[in-house]
């Protein structure tokens, strides 16, 4: 089944660029996300993509445009919102569920004017679910850009965001400012979610952001290593899905890859269980093996 | 798709009188409009009492999750071809099984394990539901019906069955009372005071998949949750008051519906769209309400009203 000529096809290696640089993204900043307990941001974010691909498409604008518009502007409210002791989970809920009411309508205004039901289908399987092997070179260069510039962001801001993750009353005493590394989060969050929703589809990219931190907290107890634990898992996640598409074309691309993913995360929550309990632990950052790593910059 | 039905009615119709009375007669004369809405009001009812205990617990990612993987359920049993009722209570429950097995963060910690893994459960469940869709491949149109519902399509099988699982989950409701309602509120004096926190949190997880599996089949799974938060949530903003709460829930998850299949029957627009519009307008009028009260209050310390009483104080403090 494995034929060379799959991998001689350029469309696969524009999935690998597009995917190992996205996986490498979602892995950093999805470590930080699950560190404080706000993976249902991604969530939301995630399901405020499908709205704006599906405002873009209703209004026949760029889809980019409403999927970053979406994406960015969704997570500057929740930057907003956030105040000081971060967004409710009620708040954030209560307003995205009415982001996706508004897709429902956008939906039905696309698929109602001309192009017909069976494109409008089409067009929201694969906001939904991706569609990383569809991606043109140029696509795939583009997202690979914004990926690794916010992966770059992400090592920067790593050492001070985790501190303020695990101890923000320590951190703000330390200078550190906590609420714009917050609000700063929600952005990288934004985009990641907007360029995931390209290759593995706005209802997928959660696995990205969770799963392979999830896994790596449970694998490692430093936060730096968990760090770069987790991005490797997402890139190994990416490439192991790749590899089961192209081997089997009849399984898409990007559920693959969140499968691959979610072993990972069992398997890590096997080995850790039979160690008892998971590594990363969310204790005071004042004992243990968290407060060595975690020397306030300030 | 539900808007070709509605549009269809509304040719037929020519649109509302601005009569009130002629016009819900109109709607009740169409046997779809009548399953609608009582589909509709049933689904409605136990969204917002079980929504009501989900926002005292903060545990809306879970309930999202819940009420979205009832998804792949569906797809997967369109796929081997069983019931698609089957489909979306099997989905549910079986994540809250999942969730519920896991070992708990213990209280007061930040909740990070815990949400990694309802994340990776919803996440993997939906990768299943693709791979689903894609191996069988002949249900695109059903796919839109499946995440952003089909209100109008409900048959009278489909209400019984949404009606005996109402009152089912009503009745659990009642029967884990007053403990469920303690340890939403403070779980660790709770578990102090020797409750089987753990047993009370599995068992409302089963209640609420059971409530997101019966939402979904009639909003679609990514609706869901317009209905199980938007009406508690409300409600949580005008009284601190647990009764009270959960009665201005259900009356205003109702009334919810009931606007909204109106609306949608007399325009173009999906009836999903108008759930969530008036939802959400109904938890900011809530929210807005609450914070002139507040204002006003402070000013002038009269009697106790509607809005009065810090919402929030019911919340255990972390």
């Amino acid at each position: 089944m494995l034929t060379a000529s799959v991998w001689t096809e350029p469309f696969v290696w524009w999935a690998v660029l597009a995917g190992t640089a996205i996986a490498l993204a979602a892995g950093l900043v999805g470590h930080v996300t699950v560190l404080r307990g706000q993976v249902f941001a991604g969530d939301a974010l995630s399901h405020v993509a499908v709205t704006g691909s599906l405002a873009a498409l209703a209004f026949g604008v760029d889809l980019r445009l409403g999927l970053y518009g979406g994406c960015v502007g969704f997570a500057l409210l929740l930057a907003v919102l956030g105040g000081r002791q971060g967004a409710d989970d009620t708040v954030i809920g209560s307003v995205f569920a009415w982001v996706l009411g508004l897709g429902a309508l956008f939906l039905s205004l696309y698929a109602s004017n001309g192009s017909g039901e069976a494109t409008g289908g089409t067009a929201g399987v694969s906001v939904l679910f991706g569609s990383l092997l569809g991606l043109t070179g140029q696509q795939a260069v583009a997202d690979a850009a914004v990926s690794l510039v916010a992966a770059g962001v992400m090592v920067v801001v790593a050492r001070p965001l985790i501190f303020a993750s695990l101890d923000p009353a320590v951190a703000r005493a330390g200078g550190v400012p906590v609420r714009m590394l917050s609000a700063l989060l929600f952005l990288l969050l934004g985009v990641i979610a907007a360029v995931a929703t390209q290759a593995v589809g706005a209802l997928l990219l959660l696995g990205l952001l969770a799963a392979p931190a999830g896994a790596a907290q449970r694998l490692v107890a430093r936060p730096f290593a968990a760090l770069w634990l987790s991005a490797g898992i997402a890139m190994a996640s990416v490439w192991s899905g790749l590899i089961v598409s192209c081997l089997w074309p009849s399984i898409p691309a990007s559920p693959a890859i969140i499968v691959a993913a979610t072993t990972a995360y069992g398997l890590a929550w096997m080995a850790s269980v039979r160690r008892g309990g998971p590594r990363t632990r969310i204790a005071s950052a004042s004992t243990g093996p968290v407060a060595d790593d975690l020397v306030c910059p300030a | 798709m539900t808007h070709s039905i509605v549009g269809a009615a509304t040719a037929e119709l020519a649109g509302p009188t601005w009569n009130l009375v002629v016009d819900v007669q109109r709607m009740l004369a169409l046997h779809f409009m009548v399953n609608a809405l009582r589909a509709g009001t049933a689904v409605a009812v136990v969204a917002a009492v079980v929504g009501w205990f989900m926002v005292m617990r903060q545990q809306s990612f879970v309930g999202h999750t819940l009420a979205v993987v009832s998804f792949p359920g569906a797809a997967v049993a369109i796929w081997i071809g069983v019931s698609v009722t089957l489909g979306f209570f099997a989905g549910s429950l079986g994540a809250a099984l999942v969730i519920a097995a896991a070992p708990r963060t213990p209280i007061g910690r930040v909740r990070s394990q815990e949400s990694a893994l309802i994340g990776t459960v919803q996440a993997a469940a939906l990768a299943l539901g693709a791979i689903a869709v894609a191996l069988y491949g002949g249900f695109l149109d059903n796919l839109t019906g499946l995440l952003f519902g089909s209100f109008l399509g409900v048959s009278d099988g489909q209400v019984i069955v949404l009606v005996v699982v109402s009152i089912g989950v009503l009745a659990a409701v009642c029967a884990m009372g007053r403990p469920l309602l303690f340890s939403s509120i403070d779980e660790a004096v709770a578990d102090a005071r020797g409750l089987p926190v753990r047993l009370l949190s599995a068992g409302f997880l089963i209640v609420l998949a059971l409530t997101a599996a019966e939402v979904s089949q009639v909003t679609g799974a990514l609706l869901v949750f317009a209905l199980l938060v938007m009406p508690a949530a409300a409600a949580q903003q005008m009284t601190a008051r647990p009764g009270l709460a959960i009665v201005l829930a259900i009356v205003i998850g109702v009334l919810v519906v009931w606007l909204a299949l109106s609306a949608a029957f007399y325009s173009t627009w999906p009836v999903g769209f108008y759930v969530a519009t008036f939802g959400f307008a109904a938890y900011v009028g809530a929210a807005a309400g609450r914070r002139a009260v507040d204002r006003w209050g402070t000013r002038r310390r009269g009697a106790p009203t509607l809005f009065s009483g810090q919402a929030k104080a019911v919340v255990p403090a972390c």
